[in-house]
């Protein structure tokens, strides 16, 4: 009896001091899952999930409070890899979340715009220029197409332009097996 | 393996892994002799003929040019320019489709030819190449608008500026890919322009041995140049075993040295510099005679052509013109294959140019080229890496591009692939092995992309909000103060009595109003501190309001 | 003019997967040819009902699972199955058990994995597995070679067999049938007989038991003619060889009374079958060069020390289905250098 009692605390006390040491020697410091899921995230700030940003949006997923499919931009590719990274189930996405749109971005028609600034604070990435009562103009390298300039805008002059594809940035399409054919662009 | 290059020296080969023989093809285009295409009535010059930056348009729309005059280039440094094939008005600068696998359009020059080859003034030859400074040489070679002509299309110049010293040069007559035989009839044709090519090569890189490589199924051009090599010692034609994809730069640089280029690097590492025949030959033009590059060798062939031959056609041509000069089609094909069968592609149209990179017009008969069906599952039986050049697991690689595992074709060496052909063609399920590699390549280059555009959104979105908070902080900071100084003022102020203090106080008011005034007239302004980039942008957009402005008006 | 657009490389291929089947198919012909010789029609009639079976169910899955059925039959995938499994199994063997077996092989262990190329498992030799562990004293029962046998059974007496499940009116099973020559060597060994002794037996013939190595040369000569056609290549079979051949001459150097010298392991069992049919099936074997011939040696190995030391005479199908199993990790430690990633550089 007294054998069994010591064996039992004798390896207790040695399972204890090896996790403790575990724990000390394995700690992980911070909350890397917020940053691993931002990383996730296209980075548009567009504010479609309902969040602010792309950051708040990731700290809302990591505390559980938010589903991972509200990422239009990200589309189903961002919610599977989300998916992966966090160990849930996949949820399909929402019809309107669904919907792919082609890669846009943002034109401010110059004939309409008044100068009123407010685009400009709208901008989550400062990627339009101007100033009151002068034209304002997006710079093409920094919009990412969020299409949160557009409802401020007073005059309705801002449009979302598709990225025109060229043969420079053109992806090889998924090889379709049943049908050997490269499906081309549309007949010029 | 050893082999007898020339004058009875023994030279010894090296084999790559895999390789396929393959029936070679080339006797139809080499039953005539070259013949030159005929001027078109249009020509169409892609600005985008090269790897590399695009050309940007030197001249516009209803200017006349002459013949070798330069139409386009770039300042970047990856570019080559390129010049008029003949003279003729400028018709336009457009969209228009060019030879490329997505079939999609590209801006081209269009020339309208007005028939009277009329020359522009030519940089004077250099005859004494070995007494100029290289960096003559050099400049000439890129202001000839010389790109590898085996279809690589990179800019020569850049190729001969390795920054490092090239022992080994290496001329590549190997042509390996079946129904192609444009080097062949080059090296049978003009064995005194390509060597010539080659010792100017030699002279630029400082190389002390150069080795044409040449498969052993031309021995006609491997003789021709022997013949022609007579009293020098420094050149070497190696007559190589025909076993495809030999003529790859990599492969063929192991086929003769026995090494590797390191993965992701480029031969100039291991002292070797590779270069096409055909290159060579337009070297010599641009150096000895001053002539750019206007036109190139193509083979039209295949049981769809009525004349299967090797022409020299002006660059800007389109597919449909010269095989009309080449008899026309016999209704056998339903491809147009724009380079060899094996890496080759498809065009869907016959309406697209000639570009430098063209070396082959293939319209294969169904027997030729068959249409391949459906592709059914893969048994993993291995010939895929069994054949592969460059010793990959194809059948891995299909499997993680299949399910779209980007990483993984990764970690299973995608990027290494050449794309040569070998694993699609000895597949017993038929699977598109290529395919599905150029797929993942592609899709892992936009990915990439996509990632870093995501985090220079961040990096600017992080950077806006720490401007707000610091903006806000700071209007905080001021208006905290305003209320000490106040605060601070009150007691110390001198209580103002009747007429005067009613002055002060209307005088105050009017102040505030005017700072509240002027601090409307001010509201956010990032105008300031621009780059002359964004300046430039601004500045063109006001331009081109003030113009559509003026036209409403 | 528009054209029709295929990616690269534009060739007629030379392969194919129904070729690659009908060569494996034909290369086996001459040892099923032996094998009626030796061991009766019976083996034909288990042919005939093992392809129609696995056709049948591959059709019914296929047409469950919404692929295309012709096309998909056309591959000849399951005639290989079938076949390979119809001459692992006694020629008396009754024809439910052989239907079993082909619905296990075909639906569970070849469609409900994806159909071919997705199966872990090598369908055949795991339909055998199941049917030896259900069903031990069928499984065993094999007829002697027609050479030694006492009662020879006319056609009629073995389609009788076969479709009836029992023996011809008059005769018991026992009677009949016999041990297989491994199966006989275990049994005499267990009771302490001497090696020498034992090939006293006439079932003896020079390395095997009479008529199983003339099977065995015969799918020999199938074999290295498939090699010859670069169907396979040489690298499992010789493996699997050199791993059984080698611990059998360890043994056999150590106790050649208690251990068969290394020819008999060859020629006797599922020994040549498997090294050059079944483990070389390119689905669920290693594909890389180096990972073949581990995966080889390992399946030879485990193939005398199951017959030696294990519960089962013969273990060609459970040593395949271990090396099945282990076959991608093989593969993935076993992966080739690939160009410009070595030193060769300088």
């Amino acid at each position: 009896m007294l054998i069994a009692i010591l064996t039992i605390t004798g390896l207790a006390t040695a399972f204890g001091l090896l996790l403790g040491y575990a724990n000390i020697r394995f700690h992980v410091e911070g909350d890397p899952v917020t940053d691993q899921i931002e990383a996730l995230l296209p980075q548009t700030q567009c504010g479609q999930c309902g969040f602010a940003g792309c950051r708040p949006y990731a700290e809302a997923i990591a505390g559980g409070e938010s589903e991972i499919n509200l990422c239009p931009p990200g589309g189903e590719a961002t919610m599977i890899a989300l998916s992966d990274l966090l160990g849930r189930d996949p949820v399909p996405l929402s019809e309107e979340t669904a919907e792919e749109k082609p890669k846009a971005i943002a034109l401010i028609k110059e004939q309409e715009c008044i100068g009123c600034t407010l685009c400009l604070q709208a901008c989550p990435v400062d990627a339009i220029i101007g100033a009151a009562k002068q034209m304002h103009v997006v710079i093409v390298s920094e919009c990412t197409g969020c299409e949160r300039c557009l409802p401020p805008c007073p005059v309705d002059c801002i449009v979302m332009e598709p990225i025109s594809q060229e043969s420079g940035g053109w992806r090889w399409p998924f090889p379709n097996s049943e049908h050997p054919e490269i499906v081309s662009a549309p007949p010029q | 393996m050893y082999v007898e290059s020339s004058k009875g020296k023994i030279r010894r080969l090296w084999d790559f892994h895999g390789g396929l023989h393959l029936p070679d093809n080339k006797r139809q285009s080499l039953q005539t002799d070259v013949t030159s295409a005929t001027m078109p009535a249009l020509l169409i010059l892609p600005l985008h003929q090269h790897i590399g930056e695009p050309a940007i348009p030197l001249v516009k729309p209803g200017d006349r040019v002459l013949k070798g005059e330069k139409i386009a280039d770039n300042n970047a440094p990856v570019c080559a320019p390129i010049h008029a094939p003949t003279s003729g008005i400028i018709k336009g600068i457009e969209a228009h489709p060019i030879p490329h696998p997505s079939g999609l359009n590209g801006p081209v020059i269009l020339l309208e030819v007005d028939g009277k080859e009329e020359w522009t003034d030519l940089p004077a030859p250099i005859s004494n190449f070995k007494n100029v400074d290289k960096s003559l040489l050099l400049r000439r070679v890129r202001d000839a608008g010389i790109v590898g002509l085996g279809g690589a299309t990179f800019p020569a110049a850049i190729k001969l500026n390795p920054g490092k010293a090239i022992k080994t040069l290496i001329i590549n007559g190997a042509e390996c890919e079946p129904f192609i035989s444009c080097d062949d009839r080059l090296m049978q044709g003009a064995p005194e322009r390509i060597l010539n090519g080659v010792r100017i090569l030699q002279h630029i890189l400082g190389a002390e041995e150069c080795l044409i490589g040449i498969e052993d199924n031309k021995p006609d051009a491997i003789s021709t140049l022997r013949s022609h090599l007579a009293d020098d010692d420094s050149i070497e034609v190696v007559r190589i075993p025909t076993l495809y994809p030999s003529g790859g730069e990599k492969q063929l640089i192991q086929i003769l040295t026995g090494r590797e280029v390191p993965s992701g690097g480029f031969p100039a590492q291991l002292g070797v510099i590779c270069h096409n025949v055909a290159t060579a030959a337009a070297i010599a033009d641009a150096v000895l005679e001053g002539r750019p590059l206007i036109s190139r060798l193509v083979t039209l062939t295949g049981d769809g052509i009525a004349n299967p031959c090797n022409m020299e056609v002006p660059l800007g041509i389109t597919a449909a013109n010269l095989i009309e000069q080449a008899g026309g089609y016999t209704g056998k094909s339903s491809q147009l294959i724009m380079g060899g069968p094996m890496m080759g592609f498809n065009l869907s149209t016959d309406q697209v140019p000639i570009t430098k990179g063209s070396n082959c017009l293939l319209v294969p008969s169904e027997e030729e080229v068959p249409t391949t069906g459906p592709a059914l599952a893969c048994i993993r039986c291995g010939r895929c890496a069994e054949v592969c050049p460059v010793n990959l697991l194809p059948q891995q690689m299909y499997w993680f591009s299949r399910a779209r595992e980007l990483e993984k074709v990764q970690d299973y060496n995608l990027f290494d692939c050449i794309e040569c052909g070998c694993c699609s063609h000895v597949c017993p399920s038929h699977i598109p092995l290529v395919h599905y590699f150029r797929f993942a390549k592609t899709e892992s280059w936009a990915m990439e992309k996509e990632q870093q555009a995501a985090d220079h959104a961040k990096k600017r979105h992080d950077f806006r909000i720490a401007r707000l908070e610091r903006l806000d902080a700071e209007r905080k900071a001021r208006l905290r103060k305003k209320k000490e100084d106040l605060s601070k003022k009150k007691p110390l102020k001198p209580a103002a009595t009747g007429e005067d203090a009613k002055k002060a106080a209307i005088e105050a008011a009017m102040k505030r109003a005017a700072a509240k005034k002027a601090a409307l007239q001010s509201p956010p302004k990032n105008t300031d501190n621009l780059t002359p980039a964004q300046q430039k942008q601004v500045d063109a957009v006001d331009k081109h309001r003030a113009e559509t402005t003026a036209d409403q008006e | 003019m528009q054209f029709q657009t295929f990616s690269s490389p534009h060739t007629d291929r030379p392969n194919s997967v129904d070729k690659v089947m009908l060569q494996v198919i034909l290369a086996l012909l001459p040892g099923v040819l032996a094998m009626t010789w030796y061991f009766g029609p019976g083996v034909l009639i288990n042919i005939l009902i093992a392809t129609l079976s696995a056709v049948a169910f591959e059709a019914l899955v296929l047409k469950l699972r919404k692929r295309p059925v012709m096309s998909t039959l056309y591959d000849l995938s399951a005639v290989v199955t079938a076949i390979l499994f119809a001459i692992a199994v006694p020629p008396l063997l009754p024809w439910w058990l052989t239907v079993i077996g082909m619905a296990f092989a075909i639906i569970m262990v070849k469609q409900l994995y994806g159909g071919l190329g997705y199966n872990p498992f090598n369908p055949a030799m795991a339909a055998y597995v199941l049917l030896l562990i259900s069903w031990p004293i069928p499984m065993t029962s094999w007829l002697p070679p027609a050479v030694l046998s006492a009662n020879p059974l006319d056609f009629m007496q073995i389609v009788s067999a076969i479709f009836t499940g029992s023996p011809p009116t008059g005769l018991e099973w026992d009677a009949i049938t016999m041990a297989t020559p491994l199966d006989g060597m275990r049994t005499s060994l267990d009771q302490g007989h001497m090696i020498s002794e034992i090939f006293q037996s006439p079932v003896w013939g020079d390395f095997g038991g009479l008529g199983w190595e003339w099977v065995g040369n015969w799918f020999l000569m199938g074999g290295l003619w498939l090699i010859y056609k670069r169907t396979i290549t040489w690298h499992i079979p010789l493996a699997f060889f050199a791993g059984l051949t080698g611990l059998a001459m360890i043994a056999f150097l150590f106790d050649p009374e208690s251990y068969p010298f290394a020819l008999f392991h060859v020629f006797s069992g599922g020994a040549i079958l498997g090294a050059f049919f079944i483990a070389t099936d390119p689905v669920t074997a290693c594909t890389t060069r180096k990972g073949q011939l581990i995966y080889g040696v390992a399946i030879g190995m485990l193939v005398y020390i199951i017959r030696t030391w294990g519960g089962y005479p013969d273990a060609v199908a459970f040593a395949v289905l271990l090396l099945n199993m282990a076959a991608p990790t093989i593969d993935y430690y076993t992966q080739p250098q690939v160009f410009g990633h070595g030193d060769n550089h300088g």
